[in-house]
């Protein structure tokens, strides 16, 4: 079975804060939006909850870049994340779901897996 | 088999070294440790033993606990002179009892010579080398106006400067013509009297006292051998030392024709079962009137106890480094040239009074000795040059004279051979302080506590800095000093980048000087330096992205995501009302309430989203943001001091309101604590604080660098009898100090350990301004001052700063589903169990 995924609209570029990540709600929980206008593409979306504790502050975390590659450091215990892959630079056996992430118009949209509604009766 | 004695008389500086040596040996399993000491207190640290009418008390001076005698099983009696030895029979005699030993120790240091004049012992003649000389000189001093100290040496300036710190005019007569005759020639003593003399203190030399009779203008008069006369209240004996052999020679030990009991290169005396160490010893012809060759002597005979052949005594440097009345001086080796063929350099600045003379060998080659007044800085290099014989450059001179004239820098680390002593108060060596590091140190810090170099007297610490980054920089452990990735520059060259460059954004200094995008190091780092400089709002959209989350959201994340908040509560006075708002809101929107050591109140559990709302009633109650989520200022805390406390000398909690409003919402480094008490008694524990203020009934004393937490230190004692004006001052130099010159995350009591030159030079800026900043820093203060805003207030007004409080930005009403709540002694707390989700 594969998933299938919608681009849910999830906020609008004026809700987004440059160098930062802002939390959403989507279909497939809490992720956290992350704006670097100084690269390219600007845009990451990773997930919300930290793995380590379960606590949902990844957005709150501080941004850069680690040897080229965009991070995010958590609040909590300061581990760094991939922004593209989500894995954790400390321990490559963690990694947080991403999301491939567009700008359509001013509104920013996620691609989140949908679940599969229930088969209708054939 | 049945332990054997040993009793050690005497428990002063040298025979407490030498139990702290013994005990680790395997021989002390072998001895019951039995302890005798005239005096009443437990042995402490006569070398600082000034500092007492600086207000430290013997527990600070001391050098053990009566725990740590316990714990090593060692039998200490206080207050119980010997008064016999019976060699024959293996005695020891006290008031109290008769005693078996089977090995001797003698430690019992010397006694201040006294001359023999007519009048010497009247009551207000004192001398200056116990505890209870120091009690009774200052009752004396309390109704005196002024005070003479008998004898120009080295301990007698102390005197003279100690006099001088309980208000008396002081006056130093001394017999020679010059100050400090054993350690200084002609210039070197009248240039020390000049300063001196400028600092108040009257100086009469070439003054022989013939009598001490009742006085006209004050208690008593001296009369001098060229019939002139003082008039004094008070007058201190300081006319060198004589070793203290009593006991030794009553029971026909060997003593030498002008004192000392006479050792081996073992330590032992002319009865194999009787030893000798520290100031009553006479070796080879010499006493030792300095504490290191004494710890020398004390581990020579630990080992000895031990059979081990090791370390035999074989002399020990008598080179002396002081600050007398806050003038350097120095004195190296054959400082008077008395080596035949030596031969003198000299140079002599009489404006800057600056004197320095080195004596060199016939050949030129060697340094023999040097004499150093008013600036100490040349005294490291050249002692290493006199103790290590290295050969000296072709030009010697260069070694004295100032940069600017073509003087060198000083010697390199690397010139040192691996057996020079770095610390002589511990005996260690560069081949040691390289051992250290070999073994795993990659710090000062760590090679300082494996090696206890620069614990004893502290006159190293210079050089041990230079040996430690010079020995890890070969190792390539080169503890870079880059900052991260992204700047390869210390902390404190960005702070004077930034400074300099008026760099006012994150981005402009990247660009500038750095790579990359930054990272969770840097960027928190140079948002505090930005702070500290220019005092821009936090969450002012350039600085938003830098902010650690707890800086971002002006609260304490806790581990559930949920965060706490800490309203100031300045001194930890509270009204009755405020309290009740803090009651009321706690209560509204659930919040686990708790008490911080810091005499405010925290309260736990609101979610981002409420923080806002949290902090507008909060504000419009009068409460202010409290900076527990920042590198800043936190709390000062304060006893109740003199409204209500009958001990109370000051008013701590004013002075507390006062100094945590003044430096409320700077940026640091890293967190600040202070306190303020309102006398020695010291209720408010300010002595474990970064800033600690305690009142004395002359104003305030004030102490730095200390800390409370994991790693604990003492905070210094750095002046004294501060006013008001004074205390703020110094306190804003030394604060703005550590904000320039700190490394990121690191606390006031690690940046001073590590600051070259130590306290020392910490007051030489501070108090002596010896850089000519110290406006500059007052300035900056003042600033920073002048632009405080609650960070809250402006963040609660401005709706843009309040869109950054929203949980989740789509779905503003949605509650966080993983913040699970359960309850415990009547509050909520987080479920735990989150953590496994
Ligand atoms: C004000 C001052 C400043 C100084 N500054 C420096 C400095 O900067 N650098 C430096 O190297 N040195 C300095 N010294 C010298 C240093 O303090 C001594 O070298 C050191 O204390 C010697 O240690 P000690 O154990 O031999 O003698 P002490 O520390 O004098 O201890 C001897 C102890 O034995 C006790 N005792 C004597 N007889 C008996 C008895 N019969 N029974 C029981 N107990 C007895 C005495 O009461 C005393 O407590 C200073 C000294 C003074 C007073
Ligand atoms: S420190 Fe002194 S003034 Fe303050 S409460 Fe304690 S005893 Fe009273």
């Amino acid at each position: 079975m594969t998933t299938k995924t919608c681009w849910e609209a999830v906020c609008t570029v004026d809700d987004l804060v440059a160098d930062c990540g802002i939390a959403v709600w989507t279909e497939d929980g809490p992720v956290a939006v992350f704006y670097l206008p100084h690269r390219l593409p600007a845009l990451f979306a990773v997930s919300h909850t930290d793995p380590f504790t379960g606590s949902n502050v990844l957005a709150r975390g501080i941004t850069g870049d680690l040897d080229g590659e965009p991070v995010v450091a958590s609040p909590l215990y300061k581990q760094h994340f991939s922004l593209r892959s989500g894995v954790c630079l400390e321990d490559a056996s963690v990694r947080v779901r991403s999301y491939p992430v567009l700008l359509d118009g001013d509104r920013i949209r996620l691609a989140v897996p949908v679940r599969q509604p229930a088969a209708v009766a054939a | 088999m049945s332990k054997q004695t040993l009793i050690v008389i005497g428990n002063g500086m040298v025979g407490h070294h030498f139990l702290e040596q013994f005990t680790r040996t395997p021989a002390a399993e072998r001895f019951e440790i039995l302890v005798f000491g005239e005096e009443k207190q437990l042995a402490y640290d006569r070398v600082h033993l000034s500092e007492y009418f600086a207000g430290s008390s013997h527990a600070e001076l001391a050098m053990a606990t009566a725990d740590w005698y316990a714990d090593n099983h060692i039998e200490l009696r206080l207050n119980e002179p010997v008064t016999a030895v019976d060699r024959d029979n293996h005695i020891v005699t006290t008031p109290k009892g008769a005693y078996q030993y089977d090995e001797l120790v003698l430690a019992t240091g010397s006694y201040p010579f006294v001359p023999p004049i007519d009048g010497k012992d009247d009551a207000n003649c004192f001398v200056y080398r116990t505890l209870a000389d120091l009690d009774a000189i200052r009752a004396s001093a309390a109704e005196a106006r002024t005070g003479v100290v008998v004898g120009g040496g080295l301990l007698g300036l102390e005197a003279a400067n100690a006099l001088r710190s309980l208000g008396l005019q002081a006056h130093v007569v001394e017999f020679a013509p010059r100050l400090m005759p054993v350690q200084l020639d002609g210039d070197g003593g009248d240039l020390l009297r000049q300063k001196i003399e400028a600092l108040g203190v009257q100086v009469h030399t070439e003054k022989a006292t013939t009598a001490i009779v009742p006085g006209d203008a004050a208690r008593l008069r001296m009369k001098f051998a060229d019939d002139s006369h003082l008039d004094t209240d008070l007058i201190v004996f300081s006319a060198g030392i004589r070793p203290q052999d009593t006991l030794a020679r009553a029971c026909g030990l060997e003593v030498g024709e002008r004192g000392g009991i006479v050792i081996d290169n073992r330590c032992t005396t002319s009865d194999p079962h009787i030893h000798a160490i520290g100031e009553c010893a006479l070796w080879n012809q010499r006493i030792f009137g300095l504490v290191a060759p004494g710890y020398t002597m004390a581990r020579t005979l630990a080992a000895a106890l031990n059979s081990d052949p090791q370390g035999a005594f074989s002399g020990a440097d008598m080179s002396t480094k002081l600050k007398l009345l806050g003038v350097d001086v120095g004195s190296i080796g054959d400082a008077h040239g008395q080596t035949p063929g030596a031969r003198n350099i000299r140079f002599h600045d009489e404006q800057a009074g600056h004197y320095r003379r080195m004596v060199v060998s016939q050949d030129g080659k060697t340094l023999l000795g040097a004499i150093l007044v008013g600036d100490n800085s040349h005294y490291d290099t050249l002692l290493q040059y006199a103790l290590n014989g290295i050969t000296l450059p072709p030009n010697p001179e260069i070694l004295i004279l100032p940069e600017h004239q073509g003087g060198a820098p000083g010697l390199g680390a690397d010139a040192l051979p691996e057996t020079a002593s770095i610390c002589s108060c511990h005996n260690v060596t560069k081949g040691d302080i390289c051992g250290a590091i070999d073994a795993g140190c990659t710090d000062l810090g760590g090679v300082k506590a494996e090696t206890k170099a620069s614990t004893g007297c502290g006159g190293c610490a210079a050089l041990l800095k230079k040996v430690v980054d010079s020995e890890l920089e070969k190792r390539g452990v080169a503890v870079s000093t880059d900052l991260c990735e992204h700047f390869p520059y210390t902390r404190q060259e960005l702070f004077h980048l930034v400074r300099v460059n008026g760099i006012r954004t994150f981005r402009g200094l990247l660009r500038q000087y750095g790579k990359g995008q930054g990272c969770d190091i840097c960027k928190p780092t140079v948002g505090s330096i930005l702070a500290s400089c220019w005092n821009e709002h936090i969450l002012a959209t350039e600085h938003v992205p830098l902010q650690d989350t707890n800086d971002t959201f002006m609260a304490n994340m806790q581990k559930n995501g949920t965060y706490s908040i800490v309203p100031r509560i300045p001194g930890g006075e509270i009204t009755p009302d405020k309290l009740i708002v803090l009651g009321e809101v706690a209560k509204q929107y659930n919040l686990y309430t708790k008490i911080t050591g810091g005499q405010r109140v925290d309260l736990f559990g609101a979610t981002l989203s409420e923080l806002p709302e949290i902090w507008e009633q909060l504000i419009a109650a009068g409460f202010e943001t409290g900076h527990a989520y920042g590198k800043s200022l936190r709390t000062v805390k304060s006893c109740v001091g003199s409204t209500w406390c009958r001990y109370g000398v000051q008013d701590s909690v004013a002075m507390a309101i006062y100094l945590e409003n003044r430096y409320k919402g700077l940026r640091a480094p890293h967190k600040i604590k202070m306190a303020v008490s309102g006398c020695t008694r010291e209720c408010a524990e300010a002595q474990s604080k970064d800033i600690g203020v305690i009142a004395t009934d002359k104003g305030w004393n004030l102490y730095v660098c200390g800390n409370g937490g994991m790693r604990p230190r003492h905070a210094d004692l750095f002046a004294t009898d501060l006013t008001d004006d004074q205390l703020i001052r110094a306190i804003d130099r030394v604060l703005m100090l550590y904000v320039r010159t700190a490394d990121r995350l690191q606390r006031t009591s690690v940046w001073m350990e590590n600051l070259e030159g130590g306290l020392d030079y910490l007051k030489q800026v501070v108090l002596e301004d010896s850089l000519g900043i110290g406006e500059e820093l007052e300035q900056h203060m003042a600033d920073l001052v002048g632009s405080y805003q609650c960070e809250w207030k402006t963040a609660v007004e401005d709706p843009e700063k309040r869109k950054r409080f929203r949980e989740f930005v789509n779905a503003p009403s949605l509650k966080d589903p993983v913040q699970q709540w359960t309850s415990e002694r009547g509050q909520r707390r987080p479920e735990l169990e989150v953590a496994s989700l």
